[in-house]
């Protein structure tokens, strides 16, 4: 039963991860939180939906769809609310208030096009079997859900290790002057970075929507508390952070569920982080940050 | 080969730059000295595009750069070694030195001139796969001047290079700053240590307040004796 539930909980886990390796690396090279990653998010889910049911494609054109479509709205986002603050030396509340706006236009295109009903992806999107390891039962969904996040993620964490433009987004996230010195086009990084780590939350929607069987033009609300919750527990800007986070947001919700009640998730998932947070404020690969003067 | 007329810069309602006009020929090491917040560092970041200039021009090579942005203004060859030498402390100092070369695309060439580096700073070859935050000052320093030479600059700016370095070690990169010099590359280099910066330098700047108060050979200015009182220790 417990190692079942732990099977459940990584897929669950793993989508939190992929949502919010994004999220924290806006934050660790951009330096701001953008609030409109739930609408991104929702707008992933839709495209991937769209790509299903309209033109009967299979999962993986749908996540490229979803990540090419997000992927664009993080461009636009980019270009028309955060650049614009970006040049006038913004305050940092600026660009939250900026995305919480675009979030809200997002949102409401969507409901003027889909409505506020749920929507479901094809019955057979993906084969509805199951597999048993040790007693552990996985259905193919959960599998897929868990590899394609660990692909994405290993793939995100490649890219930045080990390419040249990734190292340059490093830098850029390090120090945004040197980076300019050492010849980094650092405007490109920014609406680079945008764009990467949006797709990456399209992905997280669809497969959020497959996860649990259902879309709608809200979704994007809750995940983005949990992203917020995610990215500070493993510690502001950091993508092992975000990873581990996502994960062990993931096995709270899914063993307090089990175990408690699932009228606890949240209470239960969210103390967990309260508690996190007592013992290392900084989050759980965050550096302490001290205050001067 | 760098032209520099009437340059003004500011911080808001602070006057940085004052109409600074100055000239860094082919090959050559020019030194800028000055007391602290005489406009020395602000000079250089007005060349490589970090402060923008509000009046004057800056020609390079014949080309009008004082728009360009400084991603472009390194492509053109200018590259800085920048105050407190601003080493990306948690990156390898092996992903300092490979993005020194950011601007290349010719990676053998890129892999070759890494060994070069390293023959010519060997202690940073056996610290390639350490944060470079975990190198000492002078090691960060030799870092940041080996990242710069990466890019293969034309013109390197060098911002107080021997800042919070041991007299030995200042001693060790002034001695490296005339090698660099020996294979063509100009310098114009700003430095509190204005003694060494004059010996190693075929002409300086004198700034302050913003201004360019004298302009000479370094060997009249290092026998100057306002120059000597002021900046050289008597």
């Amino acid at each position: 039963m417990f190692y079942q539930q732990l099977a459940n909980a990584l897929a669950l886990g793993a989508v939190y991860s992929l949502f919010a390796i994004g999220f924290t690396l806006i934050f660790g090279v951009m330096e701001i939180i953008t609030l409109a990653h739930g609408a991104v998010f929702m707008v992933g889910a839709f495209a991937g939906y769209t790509a299903a049911t309209k033109f009967g494609l299979g999962i993986i054109p749908c996540l490229i769809i979803s990540m090419a479509a997000s992927g664009f709205i993080g461009f636009v986002l980019d270009l028309v609310a955060i650049r614009p603050l970006r040049k006038k030396k913004f305050h940092h509340l600026a660009p939250m208030i900026a995305t919480i706006g675009c979030a809200t236009i997002i949102t409401s295109i969507y409901q003027g096009i889909f409505g506020a009903e749920a929507y479901r992806f094809p019955f057979d999107f993906v084969p509805n079997e199951n597999y048993e390891f040790r007693g552990i039962q996985l259905t193919q969904l959960q599998l897929t859900i868990i590899f394609t996040s660990f692909i994405l993620m290993i793939m995100m964490i490649f890219f930045l290790n080990k390419t040249k433009w990734g190292k340059a987004v490093r830098a850029v996230a390090e120090n945004s002057r040197t980076g300019a010195l050492l010849g980094i086009p650092v405007e490109r990084v920014y609406q680079f970075t945008m764009i990467i780590s949006s797709s990456f939350g399209g992905a997280a929607g669809v497969l959020t929507g497959l996860n649990f069987n259902t879309i709608h033009t809200f979704m994007g609300g809750p995940i983005l508390h949990r992203g917020i919750a995610v990215i500070i527990l493993g510690g502001m800007g950091d993508i092992r952070g975000a990873m581990a986070g996502g994960l062990i947001l993931g096995f709270a919700e899914v063993l307090s569920v089990a175990y408690i009640s699932s009228d606890f998730r949240d209470a239960v998932s969210f103390g967990l982080l309260f508690l996190i947070l007592l013992i290392r404020p900084s989050g759980i690969f965050g550096k302490k940050i001290e205050r001067k003067g | 080969m760098l032209e520099l007329t009437d340059i003004c810069a500011d911080y808001g309602h602070i006057q940085a730059l004052k109409g600074i006009s100055l000239r860094v020929g082919r090959g050559e090491i020019v030194a800028l000295i000055g007391a602290n917040g005489a406009g020395k560092s602000s000079t250089l970041n007005t060349i490589s595009g970090i402060v923008r200039a509000s009046s004057g021009s800056i020609i390079y090579k014949g080309k009008n750069i004082t728009k360009s942005h400084t991603d472009s203004i390194v492509r053109s060859g200018i590259i800085q070694v920048p105050e407190g030498r601003a080493i990306l402390t948690t990156m390898k100092v092996s992903e300092n030195l490979e993005l020194g070369a950011f601007i290349r695309k010719d990676k053998r060439q890129i892999k070759k001139d890494i060994d070069e580096i390293l023959t010519r700073f060997p202690i940073l070859g056996s610290r390639l796969n350490q944060p470079a935050g975990t190198l000492s000052g002078g090691e960060q320093q030799m870092l940041a001047i080996g990242r710069a030479l990466m890019g293969r600059p034309e013109l390197l700016l060098l911002d107080e290079p021997s800042m919070g370095l041991a007299p030995l070690m200042v001693r060790e990169i002034f001695n490296i700053i005339a090698d660099i010099h020996k294979t063509g590359t100009a310098i114009l280099i700003v430095e509190q240590n204005a003694r060494m910066a004059l010996k190693i330098s075929s002409r300086g700047y004198v700034l302050e307040t913003g201004n360019i108060m004298i302009e000479d050979t370094s060997e009249s200015l290092l026998n100057n004796r306002k120059i000597i009182d002021a900046y050289l220790g008597g």
